[in-house]
């Protein structure tokens, strides 16, 4: 889960990690407030989770209270990128002597932590990166000792950060890393990284992505979702326990085994190209279970999406043998009562001719039983077009 | 001959006490794997179905001879659990277990790779499995008789699926590796496993979006593999920044995509297929070749 800044640099502020005093405003008054309340000169800067909003026009300095309303009301409800803006964080203007940048993220590639720091901060890393390699220093972090005070100075080193900032840099990167490793972050970055006029060291900008995994450690993570952003029908399969993601096409899609159901809707999308452009209509994984239970949760969820014009049920039999699957299917059905919306299942694997018995006995006019996976994804994409 | 397991495989279940630890251990048994011990330091001195259960993975070891553990405690406890395996020095650690933080894995990883001496295959993934020699994980035993294809795969319902389609080649050993963002064993240890084994004369390696894996695995085999390998990877419509199941398995920006990963393979030499039947059909005609 990508944090907003807003909510990032609490968590920053929380590990001790320095950051500007500000407050978040989902109104031009609010903004006011926290302006009046800051005193002097406020940053006004758009809360969205995606870069780019300084060159957008998200990010204004206000010179006082009435200019912070000013800048709010021109900001909320801007489009930056797709993204609207509901909120913008009101924040003490910082006196920038010089911008750095520094992260540590997962490092998948060599399965282990990354710290990155430069000395060229605030533009676009992946600039810098490309750009100016040399600039870009790149350690890896050994999990099992992670960063101490001195191994955070020999990060700031490697950046080249001057000497007035080395203290500062270390202190705040010691504490990023403690951040990184208490809330369980796959990525903490601050960009940029600044030396102020008075020599200290500060968060100006902050970037958290959590792991969901980890969110039994961190039962707090649940108030940091964005729910104005989460589609309805993806809350409504948490809620249920299903894995669900929302997509754009017409075909709705279930299946078990994640590597299954992704492979389900790359085929799909092949079929589909001879019937119009046929697209699937969401990714949902059932797991390795499959009871009536959850393949009818499954299948109420998908038939609520007016979008779905037709179902391709594509099981592999392993563990759960498809005989348990089709009963699984006729039960849903009962218990999900009228469905028109045609289900092209297809059955494989651990007994499948006794699930495929199932379903013929059980003679439902919208079952549409087909023997193969690249078959049924054929027939699922056709009965979608025709019914658009 | 197989890789990693075989019939001389004597198998510890971390968490045999538990619904899936138990559920599992005795399908494995049932399948013709032997297990010979449980962990469980709440239950030591009582037996599982007939399995001894010990307090821990170095007395199992001590009391069985136990040399590959399958573990199966939930994902609080999974961390614990790997590190104690890695103590106890045992070669083959198969962390079954899904929703294991990320954090926990990278660090039981380093451990383990500090320590030399255990293999660790996941977490997130269905196990090992020797037709015929050992299973060790939630593979089902009866898709595959052995044979000479070996396998590797981030996922278990897409190696189920190729077992089945291809079991009249039958299978030298079958490695779900698992789709985590971080997991012990990676494609390229498989495919040089492989390439080592004689028993095994062609690979199946089976891949999906997120990371670099499969690029890097492209290149390892353009380097080093020999054997034929026929490629496959899943989810070439997924949209970006959507996590599809797996932890592991988004789309970042440009990188981490199906098509990458495809051309990588190809250029690498290998036959990769559009879907799982036509991925199965190219490795048939190459057994039907050979």
């Amino acid at each position: 889960m990508d944090l907003f800044e807003y909510q990032a640099k609490a968590l920053f502020a929380e590990h001790g990690v320095p950051v500007p005093t500000g407050k978040i405003a989902t109104t031009p008054d609010e903004a006011r407030a926290i302006a009046a309340e800051l005193g002097g000169k406020v940053v006004v800067k758009a809360q969205v989770k995606t870069g780019g909003r300084g060159k957008a026009g998200g990010v204004k300095v206000a010179d006082g209270p009435d200019d912070a309303f000013e800048k709010a009301t021109n900001i909320l409800g801007m489009d930056i990128k797709g993204h609207t803006v509901h909120s913008v964080l009101v924040e003490q203007a910082s006196n920038i002597a010089e911008e750095y940048y520094a992260s540590f993220l997962l490092d998948r590639a060599n399965r282990t932590f990354l710290a990155m720091a430069s000395r060229e901060g605030g533009m676009e890393i992946e600039e810098v990166a490309a750009t100016n390699p040399e600039a870009l220093a790149r350690i890896h972090i050994d999990p099992l000792t992670g960063v101490d005070l001195a191994k955070a100075r020999e990060i700031a080193v490697a950046a080249k950060l001057p000497e007035a900032a080395l203290d500062g840099a270390a202190e705040l990167l010691a504490k990023l890393w403690e951040t990184f490793v208490k809330a369980d972050a796959t990525l903490v970055e601050v960009n940029p990284l600044i030396l102020t006029g008075d020599g200290r060291v500060v968060a100006l900008d902050g970037k958290v992505t959590l792991d969901e995994n980890a969110d039994f450690r961190h039962p707090e993570n649940e108030a940091l979702v964005d729910v104005a952003a989460v589609d309805p029908l993806e809350q409504k399969a948490k809620e249920k326990g299903l894995n669900y993601v929302k997509l754009t096409g017409s075909v709705g899609i279930i299946g078990n085994g994640a590597g299954l159901v992704m492979s389900t809707l790359d085929v799909v999308t092949y079929a589909g190209e001879e019937f119009g452009g046929q697209r699937p209509a969401n990714f949902l994984d059932i797991g390795g279970g499959a009871s009536a239970e959850v393949m009818a949760n499954g299948l109420s969820i998908i038939l609520s999406d007016p979008s779905v014009k037709s179902v391709f049920v594509n099981i592999f039999g392993g563990i759960t043998a498809c005989d348990a699957v089709a009963n699984g299917i006729v039960k849903a059905l009962e218990l999900v009562g009228e469905v028109t919306t045609p289900l092209v299942v297809r059955l494989d694997g651990n007994n499948a001719e006794e699930g495929r018995r199932i379903l013929a006995e059980a003679n439902l006019a919208v079952v549409k039983p087909v023997d193969t996976m690249d078959g049924a994804a054929k027939l699922a994409a056709e009965l979608a077009a025709a019914a658009a | 001959m197989a890789i990693w397991l075989d019939e001389n495989s004597r198998i510890v279940v971390q968490g045999i006490t538990g619904s899936e630890g138990s559920k599992h251990a005795k399908r494995m048994a049932a399948s013709g794997a032997n297990i010979v011990a449980g962990v469980n330091a709440r239950k030591a001195g009582q037996s599982q179905d007939g399995v001894p259960v010990f307090a821990s993975v170095t007395e199992a070891i001590e009391k069985t001879g136990a040399n590959v553990s399958v573990i199966f405690v939930p994902p609080k406890f999974t961390k614990d659990a790997a590190i104690e395996a890695v103590d106890a020095e045992i070669p083959l650690a198969v962390v079954i277990t899904e929703g294991v933080p990320v954090h926990d894995t990278t660090e039981f990883f380093a451990y383990a790779q500090g320590k030399g001496k255990t293999r660790i295959i996941g977490p997130n993934c269905p196990g090992i499995i020797s037709p015929g020699k050992s299973n060790a994980g939630i593979i089902p035993a009866d898709i595959t008789p052995g044979g000479r294809i070996g396998l590797v795969s981030k996922s278990g319902t897409l190696t189920y699926q190729m077992m089945y389609e291809l079991r009249e080649f039958g299978f030298s050993t079958g490695v779900g590796i698992g789709g985590d963002p971080v997991i012990g064993t990676i494609h390229i240890d498989a495919l040089d496993a492989f390439e080592a084994d004689p028993e095994t004369a062609a690979i199946v390696m089976i891949g999906e979006i997120g990371g670099d894996a499969e690029e890097r695995a492209a290149a390892h085999i353009e380097a080093h593999i020999t054997k034929p390998v026929v490629g496959y990877v899943a989810g070439f419509t997924a949209p970006e920044g959507k996590t599809m199941g797996h932890a592991g398995a988004i789309v970042s920006g440009s990188s981490g995509t199906a098509q990458a990963k495809k051309e990588a393979l190809e250029k690498a030499g290998v036959r990769v297929g559009k879907t799982p039947s036509e991925t199965a059909r190219l490795m048939a005609e190459i057994m039907r070749s050979l």
